[in-house]
């Protein structure tokens, strides 16, 4: 049973380590502030959250999983908090978002 | 093992918003970049905590996130109305 809680927790973290790079990788290379404020939101929630589960998953029903699990919840009220604070901010400030322009219209039509 | 692999992907994540603070052409993308090494540090924090077995990290990855979050918020209003104290959007900040 444990072998098999070793192997859940592991590629939770791995797959949370995953997405974190995700983040950091979609960090640099989106081309303007507000999808690099979604890369970094990915990273955010998904590669925190696998790896909170990761860590919960190892510590099983001690009070570090409580612990853990009030982080999650930390996360999951201030994370969007500050993504949106920061789009607003941006916003006000006259960041203009990069829209595609109306030479190649967009794949979707 | 794998904890060493998370930490290293969290270090990783770390300085490539470093890189981004660094680049960041406006002011936005330093906050940005500020809030992710924070959350990364909370991370860092909580798996460190479990490698060395010691539990009581996750205090203070719990403090750190919330201390990450008002830090951000207040830089943002900083930049947002030129100063901390403006009472609102229209009327003129009062006089210090």
């Amino acid at each position: 049973m444990s072998a098999a809680l070793d192997l859940a927790s592991w590629t939770a973290l791995a797959a949370g380590g995953f997405f974190c790079l995700v983040g950091g990788i979609g960090l640099l290379r989106m081309p303007d502030f507000y999808t690099r404020v979604h890369a970094a939101s990915v990273a955010e929630t998904l590669g925190v959250g696998l790896m909170l589960l990761g860590l919960m998953l190892q510590s099983g029903f001690t009070l570090s999983t409580v612990k853990l699990a009030i982080i999650g919840l930390l996360f999951l009220f201030t994370s969007p908090a500050a993504t949106n604070a920061l789009a607003k901010a941006g916003m006000s400030r006259g960041i203009q978002p990069l829209l595609a322009s109306r030479e190649h219209e967009s794949s979707k039509r | 093992m794998m904890f060493a692999a998370a930490t290293l992907a969290i270090i990783v994540t770390m300085a490539l918003a470093i890189v981004r603070a660094i680049r960041g052409p406006t002011v936005f993308d330093r906050a940005q970049a500020g809030n992710t090494t924070g959350t990364m540090a909370v991370m860092l924090l909580a798996v460190i905590g479990f490698l060395n077995g010691r539990p009581e990290f996750l205090d203070l990855a719990i403090v750190y996130g919330l201390l990450n979050l008002v830090g951000t918020i207040a830089v943002l209003k900083f930049f947002r109305y030129g100063d901390l104290g403006d009472p609102g959007e229209g009327e003129p900040p009062r006089q210090p």
